[in-house]
């Protein structure tokens, strides 16, 4: 085993520990770009929100709690599946990988079902600013607003999502190829980071757009 | 002063493989920097040529061959490719590329397919733009401000905008592959303070890179989402703010102006030490005041928003940062200086250049003071004082720089030396030029001439005719030494490994260097800049 992991040194590196470590600090450098990517737009959102505070409660509170609650349920256990996963790539377990991988990604595809009914629900309601928008309270296109960062932000993560299924398909299908051992699974370690990442900004878009309107 | 292992390998990284494709598809950090080179060139002269279009427009006071329209064009498209497409990638991606691995002895980046593909992008990027701007181009200014970007301009807006979008990315992953390759790849030996000044301020350039470049990404997303889609984000009309636009636009750019700068301050804490004899003074000061650039450059952006409605709480906070900004620039001038105090200077072409650097940054960095100055900003905001000001570090800092780096690593890059007396003429010729379009245009400002205006008053025509005649003598100092470099990639004479008796490890292997860089990875003994060790190591020899 410890000429597998040698062969898989690439020529740049010197040993197999300084190319872990070193893929290991590009991807956390890369969620950083990330967590500014997103910055951008909940900084925008928020500047908004302070502006109209009773237009953007109004947005909220056509949310659907109960779909929102239930994806976030979904997206917290995949984030626990691919966590199993990254740890049975350590201990070298490659059905158990397999499973869990599969698994995670079922939850995602569940996650985006439930997101794509909310957004019929939208547009059903008429609620879907450029397609079809009406609102016949006060402080319309304020509340329009609200729905463009939603459908923004939301659909942004989304993309990620789709992304990220992508990325464990292709950690999949090198797992069953037996690329991944005890001693070589830094992939494994860098998706399930990409995945986890994806589940936190969720869990800020949950309370920013579904739970602002519920003041207790 | 490192162990010296020369390659004795017969092939170098040019003669390595050949092929179109071996170019095309390879992941040799050394090759992706020529490729950049090339590439960069090229918009360098598309940028230009509309710069010479705008200055021959402007010798008469009405205006000699646009209407307005299409002067606006002119402005948009000549700061969008020089600012996205040369100066952003400029030093980083052909010298730094080329370099840092070298530097710090390793035989690549950490990820050279990604450094590849990093090209790719901005290749992608550059041609999306390229076809905005024929299909009709772009008349927002570069700095797209809305609601004229999202609602009112009926040009190519989103075209150009999801070019530098995707040229964003090339600049991240250039970013995120030299923090990880300074962090993880350096040579035995070779710490943090002994590394060259270059490695210091490519880090610091990266860091902007990565944490500015995403919000531009997301910033030019949501003013095309507003243009498609036709909702409220920055449109007052429906509830947006203009002015949030300006502040995530230049939360973005001025620190980008940094990623110009810092690797302008690399290429020249590299020549000023080797042409003065002398190690760097004040090393540790320059070191940390490429970060303190890095880190303060991000808390300065309000102060493109003096006259923008910015609360006058905010507008004292912004103005005070960016005197802050200041101090570090100050330390490396007055270090770069106190470095050829009792050196023995020699005035070859990359010194010139580097002092060159020197005086024209320092004009640039005081006036940008004034512009800090909240009561002097008003007064020449929007005017050719400040198209002077930031000529002065963009074109005087970045560009003289990034020639006087050409100019001192051609006979690393290509092995062989260009034809020194043509080299300094050309250089006394960008010197000269530069100041003579871009002194009078401080006068205008002052005087109240506006930017970005198509015509002007009478008696503005002695300043506007001065400039433009300046940037002809300017455009014969580009072309030089775009003839007599390339000329001298044939014809030159063979340089040998270290025809500047310099100390960096990139010095240290054969010119043109073999494809892994090093025969045998460098083990590193002392600190950067070690002319007495070298002298010794002679002696001894």
């Amino acid at each position: 085993m410890a000429d597998h992991a040698a062969s898989l040194v690439r020529e740049q590196f010197r040993t197999a520990e300084q190319q872990r470590e070193t893929e290991t600090l590009g991807m956390w450098i890369f969620l950083a770009t990330e967590v500014m990517f997103f910055g951008g737009l909940f900084v925008a959102f928020t500047v908004y929100r302070m502006y109209y505070p009773q237009a953007f409660g109004a947005g909220s509170a056509d949310m659907n709690i109960l779909l929102g609650s239930i994806n976030t349920v979904v997206l917290i256990t995949s984030s626990f599946t691919m966590a199993l996963a990254v740890h049975s790539a350590e201990v070298g377990n490659r059905r158990l990988l397999a499973f869990l991988l599969v698994a995670t990604m079922l939850l995602g595809c569940v996650f985006l079902g439930v997101k794509l009914t909310e957004y019929y629900q939208h547009y059903l309601d008429h609620k879907m600013p450029s397609v079809w928008f009406e609102y016949a309270g006060p402080n319309a296109s304020k509340v329009q607003m609200f729905f463009v960062f939603y459908f923004f932000m939301t659909g942004l993560h989304a993309l990620h999502m789709v992304v990220g299924i992508g990325v464990l398909l292709v950690i999949l299908a090198r797992t069953l190829a037996r690329s991944f051992s005890a001693e070589y699974y830094t992939p494994v370690a860098m998706a399930g980071l990409y995945w986890s990442f994806v589940d936190i900004i969720w869990v800020f878009l949950f309370a920013l757009f579904y739970l602002q309107g519920l003041h207790i | 002063m490192a162990s010296q292992v020369l390659a004795q390998t017969a092939t170098n990284y040019l003669t390595d493989k050949q092929g179109i494709l071996s170019w095309l598809l390879t992941t040799d950090h050394k090759r992706i920097g020529l490729l950049y080179t090339a590439s960069i060139t090229g918009f360098f002269f598309v940028g230009g040529f509309f710069a010479v279009l705008m200055r021959l427009h402007l010798l008469t006071p009405r205006g000699a061959l646009f209407g307005p329209e299409t002067y606006n064009k002119l402005f948009t498209m000549h700061g969008i490719i020089m600012v996205w497409f040369f100066l952003i990638p400029s030093i980083p991606s052909t010298l730094g590329n080329f370099l840092i691995p070298m530097m710090i002895g390793a035989k690549d980046l950490a990820f050279p397919k990604l450094n590849l593909a990093s090209w790719y992008v901005f290749m992608l990027g550059g041609l999306v733009t390229l076809v905005a701007l024929v299909r009709g181009g772009v008349d927002t200014g570069w700095t797209f401000y809305t609601p004229f970007s999202t609602t009112y301009s009926t040009t190519y807006v989103v075209g150009a905008a999801l070019g530098i979008f995707i040229a964003g990315f090339s600049s991240i992953m250039t970013g995120i592959n030299f923090i990880a390759t300074i962090h993880r790849m350096r040579a035995p030996g070779l710490t943090w303070f002994r590394l060259p000044i270059f490695i210091w301020s490519h880090y610091a350039t990266s860091l902007i890179l990565v944490l500015a470049t995403p919000v531009l990404a997301i910033t030019l997303l949501m003013v095309g989402v507003e243009r498609i889609f036709q909702v409220g984000i920055f449109d007052p009309a429906l509830g947006g703010d203009p002015v949030l636009f300006q502040h995530m636009f230049w939360f973005y750019s001025h620190p980008a102006v940094y990623v110009m700068i810092l690797p302008a301050m690399a290429v020249v804490s590299e020549i000023i030490p080797v042409f003065s004899r002398r190690p760097m003074f004040g090393y540790t000061a320059v070191a940390y005041s490429s970060m303190a650039i890095a880190v303060v450059g991000f808390l300065v952006w309000g102060h493109h928003l003096f006259v923008a409605g910015e609360s006058v709480y905010s507008a004292l906070a912004f103005s005070f940062l960016s005197y802050l900004v200041a101090i570090p620039s100050a330390i490396k001038v007055f270090n770069w200086t106190a470095t050829m105090v009792k050196g023995s200077i020699s005035w070859d072409t990359p010194m010139l250049y580097a002092i060159g650097f020197l005086g024209l940054f320092t004009i640039g960095g005081m006036t940008g003071l004034f512009l800090a100055a909240l009561g002097v900003d008003v007064h020449v905001t929007d005017t050719y004082f400040v198209v002077a000001h930031f000529h002065y570090i963009m074109v005087g800092g970045a560009v003289m720089a990034y020639l006087g780096g050409v100019h001192y690593w051609w006979p690393k890059i290509t092995g062989k030396m260009y034809p020194e007396g043509l080299a300094r003429l050309s250089a006394l010729i960008v010197f000269l030029g530069f100041n003579l379009t871009f002194f009078p245009q401080f006068v205008l400002g002052y005087l109240g001439m506006p930017r970005r205006y198509a015509a002007y008053p009478d008696e503005f025509q002695f300043l506007h005719v001065l400039s433009t005649a300046g940037a002809s003598i300017l455009g014969v100092g580009y072309v030089l030494p775009l003839c007599y470099l390339i000329w001298a990639w044939k014809y030159g004479k063979d340089a040998g490994p270290n025809p500047w008796r310099a100390t960096g490890l990139e010095w240290q292997t054969s010119s043109p260097p073999p494809a892994h860089n090093f025969d045998v990875t460098p083990i590193v003994t002392g600190p950067a800049y070690d002319f007495e060790g070298m002298k010794e190591e002679l002696n001894l020899g």
